[in-house]
């Protein structure tokens, strides 16, 4: 019993030196990657792709979405916060400001090509054909009063056919990304306020009152409508294949590889397809970006070759393996410009991002 | 009189008593009739999760391999610099002469996506081993697309018109020809066990995931354990029975019910922000594991020694075994059988756990096996979470297969504990 006891009493007190010893001086020799579930689908392939090369070791990528990636990169330098973060939403103001704050004062964005964001129901239901109009008034939390100019009341429609008769008389029922999504920010950017700029008086109101413009349209109702299915559009897909008159906010990847399932609804009369979101026709489509620590790049091994292998033609060009993942790629213009802004690691400043 | 009026009442109560027999008899049978009715609706739940779970995941077992006769071209092949071969190139070639009419740049796309991409570094491998073979022909097997492999089993419906497909009709034609020709079957899929995470569901296996749960739950047993018992001793046998004995008692209770994710936020807050420790290793997982399960024993065990009987340590006290002898020569080995048990169960359980490892980044897309405790590593519950989330179809068979996996390890646990309890168990 003596000799159990003094066994445990030291291999406790071991294990408590090994942490503190493993806190301090450990060094990291694989990239830590943090950010969208967007992007995610295709960090990894261009990650495992590059491990396979078997001279460094495999990136690490979590998908903790867009928001909380920003807020691990921005926390600071060094080993114990992540060096690259994928967003599906561009970097704001506000976001590279609190980056400067923390220390990281080198951030360089690299946009790696177009996603769209769909409208999809189940291939059950009739197609739907709807204008960015008709998503604002079906899911802005409070809605103009036709006719009467500057008011607004709480959302009242509860069927498509009341928004516009063209539209089938069913519930609305929409699942799409919570807060923290970046495809939520994109959705309210393109379609949210696309739609309420149909209305002269709101579209004004983004000079003269921006608080109040962003109010109106990024404040998604809350009435058991618009349904936040979180993060996982795996079970968006699920759901809305047993809710036929449903709806669902998705990424274009996630219908390329379900088109067995559901359709894509047109959107101010253009169909979701791999063309049209590559030649802008299609209107809620967004481009992706992932964003380096500059001054990780020299202290983490692979650093440069992970991001060679990203900006290759193989990875990202035209014929590449991310294009069969469904990520639309970039023109050769633009592709050029980014391989040239990671090759000499050009930061960011403030002034890009007006 | 009296007797009369007696012989009459006496006949009154058994009457009573007869009427009331039938009422009673029925009122037993409806309640064994709803204590029966209870437990086949959580038998037929129970097995509705299980046909549910293995009619999706039994195919994952297989994994279908194409046979392709492949030129070893040397014009292709530099013999001083293997790994800089165009190896693809070889395999386009080798598809090619089995589907000579192939001539369109996109039918050609579609014909070079009927193996998978890790067909190259296969052969890459073979070709390293046998550089003899250079300049012949061989026959090598290689894994199958992923869609060629929901195809081949079942899971594609044939039936469906051509744009609801993810196979189009000229590919179901090509595989129909391979079968045809015996150039394609179904093998044990052995990748599923001993390959890490891939984007690539065939090449996509658990055996990283294991490798991660295994030495978390080292971690977490190592801690656990000797703390857990210690703290159940001394709460049990030495400490005083006073107020503050009380809030301790009263604090260990609630937090073996605090929900797990909680325990996360404190490793967050805790390891990763002050102790400085490296994000999504086994060692930070086993830590937050070990603060989840140590209430669980220690309970457990102040149970297990409650049951010990007091004649006992008289008996012990009353020989002239000191205090300590008395705990550590007598009570502790009585009780030691139930306190496996309870630390069993409560393994079980951290094994299970996914929501506390997502706040110290565990739910990571991590390729390379885990080799220690500082290598970064997910777990099985997490990898099961992570291939849910995956678009590709053939993600869905792998994911409960995985859950298979898991449900058995933690049967055989459960299992384990039960018979451990009946072996050892003492009838006081």
């Amino acid at each position: 019993m003596k000799k159990f006891i003094i066994t445990s009493i030291t291999l406790v007190y071991l294990s408590i030196v090994g942490i503190a010893q493993a806190g301090i001086g450990a060094a990291r020799d694989y990239i830590s990657i943090v950010g969208s579930s967007t992007v995610y689908p295709f960090a990894t392939v261009v990650a495992e792709s590059f491990g396979k090369k078997n001279r460094f070791k495999t990136p690490k990528i979590e998908s903790t979405g867009s928001g909380g990636g920003h807020k691990l990169f921005g926390a600071g330098i060094g080993i114990e916060h992540p060096d690259i973060t994928n967003s599906s939403a561009r970097i704001t103001k506000n976001q590279l400001k609190k980056d400067f704050k923390n220390g990281v004062k080198e951030v360089v964005e690299v946009k790696i090509g177009y996603d769209g964001i769909v409208v999809a129901n189940s291939r059950q239901a009739r197609v739907f054909r709807l204008t960015k109009k008709d998503l604002f008034l079906a899911l802005a939390k409070q809605v103009p009063v036709v006719g009467d100019q500057g008011v607004l009341k709480p959302n009242h429609y509860e069927t498509w056919k009341q928004i516009n008769p063209s539209l089938p008389d069913t519930r609305i029922e929409v699942f799409g990304p919570p807060p923290t999504s970046g495809t939520r920010d994109t959705f309210m950017e393109l379609a949210m306020e696309g739609g309420a700029n149909a209305f002269k008086w709101i579209a004004k109101l983004k000079k003269s009152d921006q608080k109040r413009y962003k109010v109106i349209c990024h404040t998604m109702r809350e009435d058991g409508v618009y349904i936040e299915a979180g993060e996982n559009d795996n079970l968006i897909v699920d759901k809305l294949s047993k809710a036929p008159e449903a709806l669902g906010i998705l990424g274009y990847s996630f219908l390329d590889q379900n088109t067995d399932k559901i359709q894509g609804a047109f959107i101010d009369g253009v169909q979701p397809t791999f063309q049209a979101i590559s030649d802008g026709t299609y209107p809620v489509s967004r481009p992706l970006y992932f964003y380096i620590k500059k001054a990780h790049v020299d202290n983490i091994p692979g650093m440069r070759e992970y991001l060679a292998e990203f900006t290759s033609e193989m990875a990202w060009g035209d014929e590449g393996y991310l294009t069969t993942k469904g990520l639309i790629p970039m023109p050769l213009e633009e592709r050029q410009h980014y391989r040239k802004v990671v090759e000499e690691l050009i930061p960011l400043t403030l002034d890009d991002l007006n | 009189m009296n007797n009369l009026k007696d012989a009459q009442s006496r006949v009154r109560t058994i009457d009573i008593v007869k009427k009331g027999l039938n009422k009673r008899y029925r009122k037993e049978r409806w309640f064994r009739l709803f204590g029966c009715t209870a437990v086949i609706i959580s038998l037929s739940f129970l097995s509705l999760l299980f046909i549910s779970i293995i009619s999706n995941g039994y195919t994952a077992f297989q994994q279908t391999m194409v046979r392709l006769d492949l030129f070893l071209d040397s014009k292709v092949i530099d013999k001083d610099d293997l790994a800089g071969a165009d190896y693809s190139k070889l395999i386009h070639n080798a598809l090619l002469s089995v589907f000579p009419d192939v001539t369109k740049h996109k039918d050609k796309h579609k014909l070079y996506g009927l193996v998978s991409i890790s067909a190259t570094y296969m052969l890459q491998d073979f070709v390293a081993k046998n550089r003899h073979e250079i300049g012949t022909t061989i026959q090598i097997w290689v894994p199958a697309d992923d869609d060629v492999d929901m195809l081949m089993k079942g899971r594609i419906d044939r039936d469906k018109p051509e744009s609801q497909r993810r196979i189009n009709d000229q590919q179901l034609a090509w595989v129909d020809q391979l079968v045809r020709q015996g150039q394609i079957k179904k093998v044990f899929n052995i990748t599923f066990f001993t390959a890490g995470d891939s984007r690539e569901p065939e090449l996509a296996g658990i055996w990283g995931a294991v490798c991660g749960s295994f030495y978390t739950l080292l971690v977490t047993l190592i801690l656990s354990f000797p703390i857990g018992v210690s703290a159940a001793v001394y709460l049990e046998e030495f400490a005083p029975q006073n107020r503050w004995t009380d809030i301790i008692e009263v604090n260990i209770n609630n937090l073996a019910a605090v929900p797990s994710i909680v325990f996360g936020l404190l490793g967050l807050a805790v390891f990763l922000n002050f102790f400085g420790l490296p994000r999504s290793v086994p060692l930070v997982g086993g830590l937050v594991l070990t603060l989840m399960t140590l209430p669980t024993i220690i309970i457990s065990g102040r149970s297990t020694l409650k049951a010990v009987p007091p004649s006992i340590r008289e008996a012990s006290l009353g020989i002239g075994a000191s205090k300590v002898q008395m705990v550590t020569h007598h009570v502790l080995p009585q009780a030691m059988p139930g306190m496996l048990t309870g630390t069993i169960i409560g393994m079980a359980q951290a094994l299970g756990e996914t929501a506390p490892l997502l706040m110290i980044g565990m739910v990571a897309f991590i390729v390379d096996i885990p080799a220690g405790f500082t290598d970064p590593s997910t777990v099985l519950p997490v990898q099961i979470y992570l291939w849910a989330d995956s678009p590709e179809r053939a993600f869905m068979e792998k994911t409960s297969a995985a859950i298979m996996v898991l449900l058995f390890f933690l049967m055989v646990m459960n299992a384990a504990a039960i018979v451990l309890r009946k072996i050892f168990e003492k009838k006081w």
